[in-house]
């Protein structure tokens, strides 16, 4: 028999099925000349550097640039344009596609009430030059974006993962990276907590948090028939009584009659 | 050295450097006051702090990866836990940023609901703040009265969608329920006595001569700091800067209701804690318009979009199309078009951001969670140093920081 195939670079989650026949509507792009002030920027921004693609895309202006112009354009944006928040800087994973991350500067000017996404491709090993002198934002969004891709940023001021350990293995926010983890990732603890040499004794994380293993009553036990560390499952239920009958000393037993229960609101 | 990878005591906390009285103190991440697990590395001379590292990640449950592994209404209660102290605000954002996607106009009732219950979470993730924040500076009445308080906007939102932590109060398209009887009276009951509350909070902390000394020129953001960190909401308000998304770019009816966008120029906590009162006063005066309008909407909960949304529950039942429509929108989900949207909403800690990136999968291909916390705790390296040990615990306390959005 055939194995079933598995895409190997995105290893996302996939529609079960597919209509042949289906084309996907594409959300309306609008060319820049429709908004006086994004026509003024983008024609600014034409001025000094190459603008390869502008559009405006659900209210939102959208220019493409070379990365290696990345913090000159931002500088202009952000002095000469008035774009004075960086929003959110992140990445897109295409490198199943085309080898490459597509970068994302979602500008804000609060005097202009405008927002706009500066945007550019770079090759996988490719290095990005870091914005942190411009925006300080951008200081834990690109670290959030190397610990999550594994894009590559130079003059940041203390480059270092963001969220996952320093000792992590790859990038989880890679298509190629499995939801519940890669072979590293269910050794980690164990290594970490253990030693190495404890692995075949341990054996390796469960990593699947839906799993329940029916024989496991060390590590999950079963409710009203818990039983001691190590010992066999028991049938028989397990009796469990919060309080002694004749009552702890100072502490009462609550009665439920004599509690008062507001109705509502004195 | 010891080695790091043993179960074993490992001295990290207190590194003693005699010669300088130079002390690294590891503040966290299990820190009563850290509003979560937030490790700080201070590195202090004397008692000032020379340098902040915050360190993130203990809470990380990679809901970015999740997102892009589940169809978007399956994503939905996943947003509950990222600002688990403001539920719904979260779930708007991300329903709203489906809707912007799908292009729907969602129906006016559904936009009132949304509306009371945003505001009704803004009270009471402030009321929480309120709480948190005056413990952590040793006001301990306040959190008693603070908290009875929020058990009423709790219960409100719990008669309306049965939980008091993990809403999901929010469908992409509407709101899944109308208001249960009697809840606008309730509502309105609440309200009513809310600013009487609120004054007590005032009477007892406003020149209260702890409190004041804690807050008054303890963590000064400047305008031009809060612009380059990124900071939003209250934060960003507190610097001087009038720059609220419900007045600036409003979505649902924030343009019809009447409302203020109160700015502090002290820069500093106290002001922060002046402008927390003032817009939970200005959320009550929301409210208070918002209960008329309810009334003179027509009873439509769900926008009309049948690629999109299921049929009402009754024409399930009672239709073969719609039940058909329904069972492949669940098993299979939406196919939104293939774009891009960046939606902000004011959440009550600030810019909450939802960036969709859809191919036309019922997968969005990629998701990015704007949220204010993960900002103002970047913040946290610049904003403590210089500042003392013991008003790091206020100034963390005052950033409203929650740490569900910040590890997402």
């Amino acid at each position: 028999m055939m194995r079933v195939y598995s895409d190997k670079v995105n290893v996302q989650k996939k529609p079960y099925y597919n209509d042949r026949f289906w084309v996907a509507p594409q959300v309306p792009r609008f060319e820049v000349e429709s908004d006086a002030v994004f026509a003024a920027d983008v024609a600014h921004l034409k001025e000094k550097f190459d603008i390869k693609e502008a559009y405006i895309e659900k209210d939102q202006l959208v220019v493409y640039i070379n990365p290696n112009d990345n913090v000159e354009v931002l500088q202009t944006l952000r002095d000469e344009l008035s774009y004075n928040f960086l929003s959110e800087h992140s990445a897109i994973d295409w490198l199943a596609k085309s080898g490459e991350f597509e970068i994302f500067y979602q500008m804000l000017s609060t005097c202009k009430k405008k927002r706009m996404r500066v945007k550019c491709f770079i090759k996988e090993k490719e290095v990005l030059k870091s914005v942190t002198s411009l925006y300080n934002s951008a200081n834990w969004a690109e670290r959030e974006m190397y610990d999550m891709f594994g894009v590559i940023i130079s003059g940041h001021p203390y480059m270092k993962r963001l969220l996952m350990p320093d000792d992590w293995y790859d990038h989880p926010l890679r298509k190629t990276y499995p939801l519940q983890g890669d072979e590293a990732a269910q050794w980690y603890e164990i290594d970490k907590i253990f030693g190495k040499e404890y692995r075949d004794i341990i054996g390796p994380e469960e990593r699947d948090s839906a799993r329940i293993n029916e024989e496991d009553t060390y590590r999950f036990a079963r409710i009203h028939h818990e039983v001691a560390f190590g010992a066999k499952p028991s049938s028989e239920p397990t009796f469990t009584d919060y309080q002694e009958e004749g009552g702890v000393f100072i502490v009462k037993k609550l009665k439920k009659a004599d509690a008062k229960i507001l109705k509502e609101r004195p | 050295m010891q080695k790091v990878n043993r179960l074993k005591p490992f001295f990290e906390n207190l590194v003693f450097e005699r010669e300088d009285n130079h002390m690294i103190v590891n503040f966290g991440p299990q820190h009563p006051s850290s509003h979560g697990q937030l490790r700080l590395i201070l590195e202090l001379d004397g008692e000032k702090v020379s340098k902040a590292t915050p360190d993130i990640g203990y809470l990380h449950r990679g809901m970015e990866k999740m997102a892009e592994n589940m169809i978007y209404n399956e994503f939905l209660p996943t947003t509950d836990r990222m600002d688990y102290i403001a539920a719904s605000a979260n779930n708007y954002g991300f329903a709203l940023a489906v809707e912007k996607l799908l292009d729907v106009e969602v129906p006016r009732r559904a936009k009132v609901i949304r509306m009371m219950l945003l505001e009704l979470n803004r009270i009471s993730s402030h009321l929480f703040w309120l709480a948190t924040h005056a413990l952590d500076v040793g006001a301990m009445t306040i959190f008693l009265y603070a908290f009875r308080e929020r058990e009423y906007t709790l219960d409100l939102i719990e008669d309306y969608c049965g939980a008091r932590l993990t809403h999901s109060s929010v469908r992409i398209g509407g709101v899944p329920l109308d208001l249960p009887k009697n809840w606008i009276e309730n509502l309105n009951k609440f309200i009513n006595h809310l600013p009487i509350d609120i004054a007590d909070y005032e009477g007892l902390l406003d020149q209260n001569r702890i409190w004041k000394m804690r807050l008054e020129d303890v963590g000064v953001i400047t305008p031009e700091q809060a612009q380059s960190w990124g900071c939003s909401g209250p934060m960003l308000r507190g610097s001087g800067i009038a720059w609220d998304i419900r007045k600036e770019e409003p979505y649902e009816l924030y343009d019809e209701v009447e409302f203020d966008v109160p700015v502090s120029t002290t820069c500093d906590s106290y002001g922060r804690y002046k402008l927390h009162m003032e817009e939970m006063r200005q959320s009550i005066r929301i409210l208070k318009q918002l209960m008329p309008m309810y009334y003179d909407t027509t009873p439509e909960l769900m926008a009309h979009a049948p690629r999109y949304f299921s049929a009402p529950k009754e024409q399930i039942m009672t239709q073969n199309y719609s039940l058909m429509q329904h069972f492949v929108l669940v098993t299979q989900g939406m196919r939104p078009p293939v774009g891009e949207v960046y939606v902000a909403t004011e959440s009550p800690k600030g810019e909450l951001g939802f960036f969709i990136n859809s191919q036309g999968d019922p997968y969005p291909y990629r998701l990015k969670l704007r949220t204010p916390s993960l900002f103002h705790t970047a913040f946290l390296q610049e904003l403590l140093v210089g500042e003392y040990l013991a008003d790091v615990v206020a100034i963390i306390g005052n950033a409203n920081i929650v740490f569900g959005e910040i590890d997402r």
